[in-house]
C-alpha cells in the first residue's frame, strides 16, 4: 500500500527523494479521512519551503487541512494537474496526484522521516 | 425592581461607586416635550434641509431618481429585520436576493464572480488591494491620483498595517487620463495592483485596455474602481480588468450624509479563492429542486480564523438588496437609457461652460471657472436653488478655479443654462 522507498510524515505527507530532489505528497490514508478533494492550494514555483511549516492546503467537502512540508528547500515545480482535477488526489494520492518537488536544502532531514513499515503501522493504530 | 432588589432608590444601586467617578450635577438638557412638540421640531428641523434644490454635486455620490419600489420591498419585516443568516440555507429568500444580487454585478462588471457586497466603495478597494497582493505574492500597490482622494485614504490607512507600499500615479494635464508614462516609469516586479477609476474622479472615462496591458506586462493586477454605477449602463464592461472594486450608492441608496452605502468587490473566477466576504452559490436540495447555499466558505473567519482573507465578516445586506430591486426594475434596456440621459445632460453643459480636460466623459467633468470663484459661483446658485459643483482645489490644489459638475436624470435645462450663466456673472 504504502511504497518502500517513499518516506512519511505523522501529519501524513510522504516525500520520494530521488538524488538531490523530494517529491511530495499526501498519503493515501490522509485522502481517504478528508474523503472527496475539490481544491488545493500549493506555493508557488521558487518559494521557500521549511520542514514543519505550511506548505498549501487542501480543501474536502467537509474540511480544509494544511499541508505541511516533510523536507526543507527551494519548491521547483507544481503538479498543475491538480488546480483542474483535484479529484485525482482521491485516486492516485501516490503517483499521479503528487504536489510539489522540492531541492533539497538540507538532505539528511528526510532521514529522519517514517519508513513505510512504521508509518503503516502508526496508521493502523491511529 | 428596586424593591425585588432590595435597595430603596437609584441612589443606593449606584452607592458603591466612588464619588469622583460620578457625574453630581443633572444633565443639561431640556425637560420632556410632548410627541406632538417632538414631530413638530423634527418637522421644523426638515424644512432647513435643502429640499428642491437641483443638485450638481458629484464627486463620489450621486443625485439619482429612488423608484418607490425599492422601499416597498426593502421595508418588509423579512428582509428589514433580519439579522445576519447564520443559518444560512434556512433563508432561502435572503440567499436568493443575493445570488441574484452577485449575477447582475457579475453581467455589469464583465467579471465572473462577485461577493454579496462590502461596506462602501473606498472599503472595497483596499480590500481588492489585498487580494492582489495575495494573489501575486507582491506588497506595491500603484493607484492613480484621479482614483477618489478619499478612497486613497482609506487605502492608505489600510496598508499601514497590511505591509502595502501605496505609491501614486498622476493623470495626464491635458486629457486628465491616467499619465501612462508615469505608471509605465513605475510599474515594476514588485506591483501587486494598478489602480484606476473609470469615469475617474474628473469625470474622465479612462482605457482600461490601455492599462491593463502595462500592468500585466509586469506580472501585476489591474483593479478597476468606479463611484458612479450608472456608467455601466452605457460604458463598455471593464472586461480587461482583474478585480473590480466600487460604489453602488448610484442605484436607489441615498445619500444620507454618506451612508450607508453598499460597496461591490467582483473579480476574474481564478481568483475566487482570495476574495473576502460571503458568495452563494446556486445548488440542488435533497429534492432535486433549485435551491441557493453559501459557498467557498474555507475564505472565511469563521472556518479558519487564522487563513481567512479578510476580517470583512458583515456585508450591507440590507442596501444591496435596495441595488439590487434597482437593478430589476430598471434592466438592461433601463440602466442604458438611464445612462444616455446622464450622459445627453451633461455634455448639453459641458458645451456651455470651458472644460478644464479634454478626455471622454459620463456624467461629471471639470469646468474652469474663468477666472471666478468657485465658492462664488455657488453661492450665486444658491440663491435660485441650486446646489453647484466642488471646487476642486480641496483635493488638488494644481486645480484652481476649477469646479467638478455633475449632471444626473434629476437636472432640467433651465438649472443646467444657470449654472451656465452663473460661470459668465457670478461676483
Amino acid at each position: 500500500m504504502y511504497p518502500e522507498n517513499f518516506r512519511y510524515t505523522k501529519e501524513h505527507e510522504w516525500v520520494n527523494v530521488e538524488g538531490d530532489t523530494g517529491t511530495v505528497g499526501i498519503t493515501s490514508h490522509a485522502q481517504e479521512e478528508l474523503g472527496d478533494i475539490v481544491y488545493v492550494d500549493l506555493p508557488k514555483v521558487g518559494s521557500t519551503a521549511e520542514k514543519g511549516k505550511t506548505l498549501g492546503s487542501v480543501e474536502s467537502v467537509k474540511a480544509v487541512s494544511d499541508i505541511y512540508a516533510p523536507v526543507s528547500g527551494e519548491v521547483v515545480a507544481v503538479n498543475e494537474l491538480l488546480a483542474t482535477a483535484p479529484e485525482k488526489l482521491n485516486e492516485d494520492p501516490h503517483g499521479l496526484a503528487w504536489l510539489v518537488k522540492i531541492k533539497l536544502s538540507a538532505p539528511a532531514e528526510a532521514q529522519e522521516l517514517l519508513s513505510a513499515a512504521d508509518y503503516q503501522a502508526y496508521v493502523g493504530a491511529e | 425592581m428596586l424593591d425585588t432588589l432590595g435597595v430603596s432608590g437609584i441612589e443606593e444601586l449606584f452607592a458603591h461607586l466612588p464619588a469622583e467617578v460620578r457625574f453630581e450635577r443633572t444633565l443639561d438638557i431640556p425637560a420632556g416635550k410632548s410627541e406632538y412638540d417632538i414631530v413638530d421640531y423634527f418637522r421644523a428641523r426638515g424644512e432647513e434641509n435643502a429640499n428642491g434644490y437641483a443638485n450638481f454635486l458629484g464627486a463620489g455620490v450621486y443625485h439619482h431618481y429612488r423608484p418607490v419600489l425599492v422601499d416597498t420591498v426593502v421595508s418588509r419585516g423579512e428582509f428589514l429585520t433580519s439579522y445576519t443568516p447564520y443559518q444560512a440555507e434556512i433563508s432561502q429568500g435572503t440567499l436568493t436576493t443575493i445570488f441574484e444580487f452577485q449575477t447582475m454585478i457579475c453581467q455589469l462588471t464583465g467579471m465572473d464572480a462577485a461577493n454579496a457586497s462590502m461596506y462602501d466603495g473606498s472599503s472595497a478597494l483596499p480590500e481588492a488591494a489585498m487580494m492582489a497582493m495575495r494573489v501575486t505574492g507582491r506588497d506595491r500597490v500603484l493607484v492613480a491620483r484621479s482614483v477618489h482622494p478619499e478612497y486613497r485614504e482609506v487605502l492608505r490607512t489600510y496598508a499601514l498595517h497590511q505591509g502595502m507600499e501605496v505609491e501614486e500615479f498622476g493623470y495626464d494635464a491635458e486629457s486628465g487620463l491616467i499619465d501612462t508614462a508615469d505608471l509605465d516609469k513605475k510599474v515594476n516586479g514588485q506591483t501587486a495592483a494598478v489602480v484606476l477609476q473609470s469615469p475617474n474622479f474628473f469625470g474622465i472615462i479612462e482605457n482600461v485596455k490601455q492599462a491593463a496591458a502595462i500592468a500585466h506586462a509586469h506580472g501585476a493586477l489591474l483593479v478597476f474602481m468606479f463611484t458612479e454605477a450608472v456608467s455601466l449602463g452605457l460604458l463598455e464592461p471593464p472586461r480587461d480588468a482583474d478585480i473590480v472594486a466600487g460604489e453602488l450608492q448610484s442605484f436607489a441608496i441615498p445619500p444620507s450624509y454618506g451612508g450607508p452605502f453598499a460597496g461591490i468587490l467582483a473579480c476574474k473566477e481564478k481568483f475566487i479563492r482570495q476574495i473576502p466576504g460571503r458568495l452563494v452559490g446556486e445548488t440542488k436540495d435533497a429534492h432535486g429542486n433549485r435551491a441557493f447555499c453559501l459557498t467557498l466558505s474555507t475564505r472565511e473567519q469563521h472556518i479558519r480564523r487564522e487563513k481567512a482573507t479578510s476580517n470583512i465578516c458583515t456585508n450591507q445586506a440590507l442596501i444591496a438588496l435596495m441595488a439590487t430591486v434597482f437593478m430589476t426594475i430598471y434592466g438592461k434596456q433601463g440602466l442604458r437609457e438611464l445612462a444616455s440621459q446622464n450622459l445627453s445632460k451633461a455634455h448639453y453643459l459641458a458645451g456651455k461652460v470651458r472644460r478644464r480636460f479634454s478626455g471622454p466623459f459620463f456624467n461629471e467633468f471639470a469646468a474652469v471657472c474663468n477666472g471666478r470663484d468657485a465658492e462664488k459661483i455657488n453661492q450665486s446658485l444658491e440663491k435660485k436653488k441650486i446646489v453647484g459643483g466642488l471646487a476642486l482645489d480641496r483635493f488638488y490644489p494644481e486645480l484652481k478655479n476649477t469646479m467638478l459638475l455633475c449632471c444626473t436624470e434629476m437636472i432640467r435645462r433651465p438649472q443646467m443654462d444657470a449654472v451656465a450663466e452663473a460661470f459668465e456673472t457670478a461676483k
